[in-house]
């Protein structure tokens, strides 16, 4: 086996757009997983238990399931409801919904370690429930919720490779294509692979300071 | 056994303007498993009046104050605030009844996430509806009011026990209640730090004509304080006077027991 830095050149072209694709799957997938979690986390304490229930079923059926069917079924059995979406946008929806079943968990927790005073405290002042959440309860899971939350994007960087599957050219989908052109295997593997620990580990440092920054 | 706090022998007219019964309970039971914490209680508290529970841990005082502010709910009886029931009561109703309560609890329950100030503007701008600067300059009043006005900036979590107590009681006050319930305010403080949240409640007793329902083990503050005093045990009332009376002859043997074993 040899090293090749020309080979390295010849990929970095593809590699950047392929970065470009994997960054933005993970930036519209961690938005997603992170809005939809809070709602099914807020449908869950709903009082009536017809919206507990179907949301309980199929959160918890979500999260059982492999990503990698979940992706498929989007991909191929959606259009046939007549919905056609492109393969990115079906990555972004399947990591998104996927994640949302394990960050709805996260914000639970958060919000559950809430001591019960503060709720007893703004049921005293009178403030009504909306108010209760967006100026008490929520702001004061926040921070519980970062470290987790951030360890989630991490994962999820981690399964970006599997849009590749649905057509994705992230990282891993540039890779091949180049590799299958060119029988270097090595080299753009190798960049793809150092691309990756280098994203997690400025996603970590932005994590680390954020959670600094909250806990202030 | 049925309380009536409007009926004085020492002539002490009712503090305050607004006189009349203010708060009422009827037949009130409260039961935690088999636990029963009130037992039939009733319980009638004129305006103005200073009302103080004592009684061994576990005998339903805080429960009382809890009820009134619909924190928990009464399994059999019922409540009557100002002329309103509350349980059963139509949410609407109860938002009304709760504006007219305060309450200060034995943990502060300050919000930590907001600044001294805002803790004590947040519910008058968001209930009340009164304008942001008003609100401020009536909150950095309260604040003088507890001695912290040099503490509008800071986060509760930097303050002395003493200090979130007193800024809870301004921030109850900020509401304008007409009932103030006192739930044990001193048990998780410093001792050293006590007098100094009690002198306050001292003030305040004397220069507003609030309804106060005050729990607490300080025998000196519920005797400075009290128009009236409730020996409660078993989820009952067994026994009512002025402190002057309750603390120096009271009738019952079980009332002189707690006191011995407590002062």
């Amino acid at each position: 086996m040899k090293w090749d830095w020309g080979a390295v050149a010849d990929f970095m072209p593809q590699f950047w757009q392929g970065l470009l694709v994997t960054l933005e799957a993970l930036a519209l997938g961690s938005l997603i997983s992170f809005a939809l979690g809070l709602v099914w986390t807020l449908l869950m304490r709903v009082p009536t238990r017809w919206v507990r229930w179907p949301v309980g079923v199929l959160t918890e059926f979500v999260r059982d399931t492999p990503l990698l069917v979940q992706l498929f079924f989007l991909f191929y059995v959606l259009p046939e409801a007549g919905v056609t979406l492109s393969p990115l946008a079906t990555g972004v929806a399947g990591i998104g919904l996927h994640y949302s079943t394990y960050t709805m968990q996260v914000y639970r927790a958060g919000i559950e370690a809430v001591p019960v005073g503060q709720w007893e405290a703004a049921t005293a002042l009178s403030l009504p429930v909306h108010r209760t959440w967006a100026a008490v309860i929520l702001p004061q899971a926040i921070r519980r919720v970062v470290p987790p939350l951030g360890n989630y994007v991490i994962s999820m960087l981690k399964d970006t490779p599997m849009l590749m599957t649905i057509g994705v050219l992230d990282m891993l989908g540039r890779a091949r294509l180049v590799s299958q052109q060119h029988f270097q295997f090595t080299e753009p593997l190798t960049v793809i692979g150092v691309a990756f620990i280098v994203v997690s580990y400025l996603a970590s440092l932005l994590l680390r300071t954020l959670e600094r920054r909250l806990v202030r | 056994m049925s309380v009536e706090t409007s009926t004085h022998d020492d002539g002490k007219p009712a503090a305050g303007t607004r006189r009349g019964e203010l708060i009422r309970l009827e037949g009130v039971t409260k039961r935690f498993g088999d636990n029963t914490v009130l037992d039939g209680l009733d319980l009638s508290v004129d305006a103005g009046r200073h009302v103080t529970l004592i009684g061994p841990s576990g005998s339903g005082k805080t429960t009382i104050l809890r009820m009134l502010m619909t924190l928990t709910k009464p399994d059999e009886g019922t409540i009557t605030v100002d002329g309103e029931h509350l349980f059963p009561a139509p949410e609407k109703r109860v938002r009304e009844v709760r504006k007219k309560i305060g309450m200060v609890f034995q943990q502060f329950n300050l919000f930590p996430n907001m600044s001294v100030l805002r803790n004590i503007t947040e519910a008058p701008v968001r209930v009340l509806g009164m304008p942001k600067d008003e609100a401020e300059a009536r909150a950095r009043e309260l604040l003088d009011l507890v001695g912290l006005a040099d503490k509008c900036d800071a986060r509760p979590t930097r303050l002395s026990g003493g200090q979130q107590q007193r800024v809870a009681i301004a921030r109850a006050l900020a509401m304008r209640p007409r009932v103030l319930l006192l739930d044990e305010v001193t048990s998780a403080l410093d001792p050293e730090l006590v007098a100094g949240v009690l002198d306050l409640l001292r003030d305040i007793a004397r220069s507003t004509d609030i309804t106060m329902l005050c729990v607490t083990h300080e025998m000196g503050f519920a005797r400075d304080i009290s128009d009236q005093v409730l020996m409660f045990d078993s989820g009952r009332v067994i026994e009512a006077a002025p402190p002057e009376k309750i603390f120096s002859d009271p009738e019952r043997e079980r009332t002189r027991e707690f006191l011995s074993a407590v002062l």
